[in-house]
């Protein structure tokens, strides 16, 4: 055998319902590298390394480690074999500390907790060697997620690793904190570390990699040396098509204000103010966007403005109509649609059918319910027509709508929220896990509205997003708005910035 | 008032208050692992009247309290198995098999009674675990009723808490058993089998709770009486939210319902009380009430309380 | 009128039933066992059940009888389930029900008929749902869940039943623990005497069909069944989930208030201490049994009446304590419960 340190041949995977998430797949890593693992959402990466680290058994396929060929039946047989990884949402138990959560599970069960200083004593050494920063004494829930991640890489790093394997670990941070970890990434592998490194994004492949496999439908299109290739290939490779999507934005001239709100204040389910008195208008015929990383407000400031959770205002107007706290529940009622940011748990009720999905909101009302009782030809007829015209793809529309992809359900909840032609929508990360062809359906959706007269709110942690769409840009930190710039791409590094909390001076 | 009738009512109170809270503490102790594993069982009743009955006919067949114990303790290891199953490995709705539980328990430990021994026409007493007379502490003014004249049953409470105390936060096990109660997927991400881990606190908790329902009938009464256990298996779950979820909480909290059932009973024999003997009895149950209202939210609940994993 | 939706439909309601249909003969053939076990002769245990429910008319009506209060008690719970609200306390509110409904049949008696049949059945409707409700307050106010607090209303509410029956409202002092019987003019009629069928069993028929309108047929109940299914998709789409919760508990013990009024005004025509065998419990198994929905309540509710009946015979003549029936309908829940989950497996696999 050459020299690689893993070689995962063959490798078939697929799950109930159908989907065939490895096809075939042989990946060759070679130590010492950083080796990229390149796909976008739903191509099959994190399944194949969640089978590499014992989460998963492959339907077919043999793995060799070092040499031999290896049988992982556990994460245990994983860390034992000194394999690493960082997930992509972290694995840390929130009311536990930092030292508890990195011994947790190496332990036999019956072993009495009481060296647990000297544990302390080797996270603080490890932190310090590697520049993590990381205190073993603090409960989980009580840091930052850059500070979390940091504890999940030191966990692995703890538990001995020669691979070490990363999720898209640069999903939750700001442009600034992930140079920090790719520089990170680096100094490992110069220390002789090996790394695997999922992302769907071609700057941090082309900034860190050595080599690069692409994967897209479960099938590995290719691997390459990063030296000898480009974003425009790998881009190529990653969906099969020249560019990734043509979004037709004309050019519109803003209205008058449909939505206003000053001071807006929210607080989290601890009492911590985490919207800071902020204030914004948006006008027809524009989107505002608000970039930031996940985790900044973003998330409590669309729920305050749907009514969701309580907050605190000076002034909120709708359409020229003063808005009380109360009416905030009603917002639904007075024409403003909310696409949420997480379709299932909030958007749609799984159980329930397409149809009934359809009105969940309207389905108290003509024509839907006539004296209280629903109207159930016109539902179906009404659910009929919008799948057709929105292109769902829908077997039975009384079927469960947990059937129904993710991309599809996205277009339920949006074709329902834009049916009701709003005059303003509120939009949080739209195309979160969803697979391309719908992504570009409702970002082209979104721009339709928006020349249709809505005024539109879009919040995103997907800055590609947020410039593809925005009229107006604002940048979130810390509960507060750091700036506003016009969606100029030269100026996404100072985007990057004020995610990171640094105030620019904003042009014109 | 005078002194000395209230110094003694309120010692006899106070006497009977741990030995009324015991059975609840076992139950709500072993609860406190269930819960914390993630698992909700409100089938403590049923799984306390079966623990009632099989302690209570293996030492009246056999004479020894011992073997008593430890047929309860065998039945709640059955139960606790065909309960886990249901709920850890068919990930079935914990709340509907907690209910199905109670009503098999209160049938089956009933009919088995009715069967075996109401017809008899025997007598049906057996000689219950006498209290340990301790040498000299029993013989403190006051203290000494309160504390040290107890049955052996009554001290294996003390014992219980400090041990379920310490194997849950100071060993690997308890720590594993947390985090799967919080956030099992982490947990199974560091090697933890989630299921055997929630299979075992639930064989910790119906265990408990059959050793507390054999504790009525083997140590606070002499004999099984068909729904011995009254409602302490659902007080139970009640302590364990007052306790925050702890073992030591536990033990507090069902120290104060034991001084309800206390104070109810003693009431009840006063004949200058002109309460009518229902609301008395009623008296726990309002307490019950009255804890759960003023809580609010204090201590948070295990994160995956009652939701099956995956 | 689209008929390939109608058959989808109907197919899938249609395939629910296998569930029960399973569920009782695995329950059946466990209390076998247990009876077996016992010493007894289950053939002959089970023969003299089925005698006692079925054997002639007054027997069929007997279980009918039994089945009135099971099918309040059960539709009430499909609402309540069906808002995942675990209503344990049926129990309670049918005391409790059945207790206003003896004070307005007593106290009031001297109103005409048309006025006091209805206005004790109305009193103990509203009494079940108040006491229901109060469960469902605690619950939206301070979190409390209503799994304990229902239990422990349940108790409270026995133990005033009691203490009413030997104290304030006892018939003759010192004598038997009960009331005196309510004015005649508020008894139902009975409409094939000689046996005890009163128009009581009818109305439960119609409060079923009633319920279910109402779950599925209007836009109350889609917010019923959205919060049970969502609370927080239901508050996204502007319903309100705490009025929801109490509208639930409203229903669900109003129907058990119903159904002890109806017990009252209809059979025992006063109230003494038992005047629940544990109907709220049964009605748990009964709801259950038939996945939670109402109109199936009037068949499982038929059926455990005819297991209740049945059994007192069976204590009777096969001298079977019939008190075994509560642990039958335990095991019928597991039953279901598990049949439920092997089914589930057996359509995925399917897929």
């Amino acid at each position: 055998m050459e020299d690689y340190l893993v070689r995962m041949e063959n490798i078939c995977k697929s799950f109930p319902g159908g989907v065939q998430a490895n096809r075939n797949i042989t990946l060759e890593v070679r130590p010492g590298e950083i080796h990229c693992l390149l796909g976008e959402n739903g191509a099959g990466k994190t399944v194949l390394m969640s089978i590499l680290y014992g989460l998963y058994k492959p339907d077919s396929g043999t793995i060799y480690f070092k040499g031999k060929k290896l049988d992982i039946h556990s994460t245990k047989d994983a860390i034992e074999n000194r394999i690493g990884m960082v997930h992509q949402h972290f694995m840390l138990v929130p009311t536990l500390t930092v030292a508890e959560n990195v011994v947790l599970g190496q332990y036999q069960p019956w072993k009495v907790l009481n060296d647990m200083d000297k544990v302390h004593q080797r996270i603080r050494t490890m932190s310090d060697e590697f520049g993590l920063d990381v205190d073993p004494s603090k409960v989980v829930q009580d840091l930052s997620v850059g500070e979390q991640q940091r504890v999940e890489i030191l966990k692995a790093l703890y538990h001995g690793a020669d691979l070490l394997i990363l999720d898209e670990p640069t999903a939750v941070l700001t442009p600034q904190e992930s140079e920090h970890l790719l520089k990170f990434l680096r100094d490992l592998a110069n220390r002789g570390l090996t790394i695997i490194f999922i992302t769907h994004k071609l700057e941090e492949v082309m900034q860190v990699s050595d080599r690069v496999t692409v994967l897209r439908d479960g099938r590995v299109v290719g691997t390459v040396n990063t030296r000898d290739t480009n974003p425009r290939e790998l881009a190529r490779m990653m969906v099969g098509r020249e560019v990734l999507m043509e979004l037709k934005k004309a050019k519109t001239e803003p209205g008058k204000v449909i939505f206003s709100v000053r001071n807006l204040r929210v607080k989290d389910a601890r009492g911590l103010e985490v919207v800071r008195g902020v204030s914004f208008e948006v006008r027809e015929r524009e989107v505002l966007g608000i970039a930031g990383v996940s985790g900044n407000g973003q998330t409590e400031l669309a729920l305050a403005l749907a009514g969701l959770i309580e907050s605190d205002f000076d002034e909120m107007r709708l359409d020229g109509q003063l808005i009380t706290k109360r009416d905030l529940q009603r917002l639904n009622r007075l024409g403003m649609a909310h696409i949420p940011e997480d379709r299932q748990k909030m958007g749609l009720i799984l159980p329930f059918s397409v149809a009934e999905n359809f009105v969940l909101k309207t389905y108290r009302d003509e024509p839907f319910a006539r004296r209280g009782f629903l109207q159930f030809d016109t539902i179906r007829e009404y659910t009929r027509s919008q799948v057709s015209k929105f292109s769902i793809r829908v077997g039975d529309i009384e079927e469960e709508i947990a059937h129904l992809s993710g991309g599809n359900q996205q277009k339920v909840v949006v074709a329902r929220e834009l049916d009701r032609q709003p005059r303003f929508l509120l939009v949080n990360q739209p195309t979160r896990g969803i697979d391309i062809g719908a992504t570009e359906f409702v970002r082209q959706q979104i721009l339709v509205e928006r020349d249709a007269g809505a005024a539109i709110l879009l919040i995103s942690a997907d800055l590609e997003e947020i410039f593809a769409l925005s009229d107006r840009i604002l940048v979130m930190f810390e509960g507060r708005f750091m700036g506003e710039v016009p969606p100029d791409p030269a100026l996404v590094e100072q985007v990057g910035l004020m995610m990171a909390g640094k105030t620019v001076q904003t042009s014109g | 008032m005078e002194l000395m009738p209230a110094l003694l009512f309120l010692q006899s109170m106070l006497a009977a208050t741990w030995r009324m809270a015991t059975p609840i503490i076992y139950a709500a102790v072993g609860e406190v692992f269930t819960e914390r594993s993630g698992v909700l069982n409100i089938g403590l009743e049923g799984i306390m009247l079966i623990g009632a009955f099989a302690g209570y006919s293996v030492a009246y067949e056999t004479g020894s309290l011992v073997l008593g114990l430890l047929a309860a303790l065998l039945s709640g290891l059955l139960s606790g198995l065909i309960f886990a199953i249901f709920t850890v490995s068919v990930k079935a709705n914990q709340i509907v098999v907690g209910a199905a539980f109670n009503m098999i328990g209160m049938g089956l430990s009933a009919f088995l009674y009715r069967t075996i021994y109401s017809q008899s026409g025997k007598v049906l007493s057996l000689q219950p675990f006498r209290p340990l007379d301790l040498p000299v502490l029993s013989n403190i003014p006051f203290f000494g009723e309160v504390l040290f004249r107890h049955n052996i049953v009554v001290y294996g409470t003390l014992l219980l808490t400090l041990i379920a105390s310490f194997v849950l936060y100071r060993t690997a096990f308890g720590l594993s058993l947390r985090s799967v109660g919080e956030h099992p997927k982490a947990a199974d991400t560091t090697g933890i089998n989630v299921p055997a881990t929630r299979y075992v606190g639930v064989l910790i908790g119906t265990v408990l709770a059959a050793l507390g329902g054999a504790s009525l009938t083997l140590a606070y009464s002499d004999q099984f009486v068909e729904g011995i256990v009254t409602g302490r298996g659902f007080i139970a779950l009640a302590v364990v939210v007052f306790g925050s979820w702890s073992p030591w909480g536990a033990f507090g909290a069902s120290l104060l319902f034991g001084s309800f059932y206390a104070l109810q009973l003693r009431l009840q024999a006063m004949p200058e009380v002109v309460i009518p003997y229902q609301f008395l009895q009623a008296l726990p149950y309002l307490a019950t009430l009255l804890v759960l209202i003023s809580l609010t939210r204090r201590a948070r609940a295990p994160r995956a309380l009652g939701v099956p994993y995956p | 009128m689209d008929w390939v939706g109608f058959r989808a439909r109907l197919g899938k309601q249609l395939r629910s039933v296998w569930t029960p249909l399973i569920a009782i003969p695995i329950s059946l053939l466990i209390g076998a066992v247990i009876l077996l076990l016992s010493g007894y002769d289950p053939i002959a245990a089970y023969q003299a059940m089925w005698q006692g429910a079925f054997k002639d008319r007054v027997a069929v009506t007997e279980v009918l009888v039994k089945a009135t209060p099971l099918i309040f008690i059960g539709a009430g719970l499909a609402v309540a389930f069906r808002c995942s609200i675990w209503n344990i306390g049926a129990e309670g509110q049918f005391y409790v029900g059945a207790v206003l409904a003896t004070v307005v049949g007593i106290y009031l008696g001297n109103l005409p008929g048309v006025i006091l049949m209805p206005l004790v059945l109305v009193v103990g409707m509203a009494g079940g749902a108040l006491w229901g409700m109060l469960a469902a307050y605690l619950k939206n106010r301070f979190g409390a869940s209503e799994v304990v607090t229902t239990i422990m209303l349940n108790y409270i509410a026995v133990y005033i039943t009691g203490y009413l029956v030997t104290g304030p409202m006892i018939e003759t002092k010192g004598l038997f623990a009960q009331t005196p019987k309510i004015s005649e003019s508020a008894w139902l009629p009975r409409f094939l005497p000689p046996t005890r069928l009163h128009i009581g069993f009818i109305l439960a028929i119609v409060f079923c069909i009633v319920l279910y309108i109402l779950v599925f047929k209007t836009s109350v109940g889609f917010a019923i069944r959205a919060v049970g299914f969502n609370p927080d998709a239901a508050r996204y789409a502007s319903i309100n989930v705490r009025s929801n919760i109490l509208l639930a508990m409203a229903i669900s013990g109003g129907a058990a208030g119903l159904g002890g009024a109806v017990e009252v005004a209809g059979i025992s025509y006063r109230l003494y201490q038992l005047i629940s065998p544990g109907y709220g419990f049964d009605g748990i198994a009964v709801s259950l049994l038939v996945g939670n929905n109402p109109l199936g309540v009037i068949f499982s509710g038929i059926l455990f009446g005819a297991l209740r009946s049945g059994a007192e015979v069976m204590q009777l003549s096969a001298k079977v304590p019939s008190v075994l029936v509560f642990a039958i309908q335990g095991l019928v829940i597991l039953s279901v419960v598990a049949t439920g989950a092997y089914r589930a497996v057996v359509r995925e696999k399917e897929e």
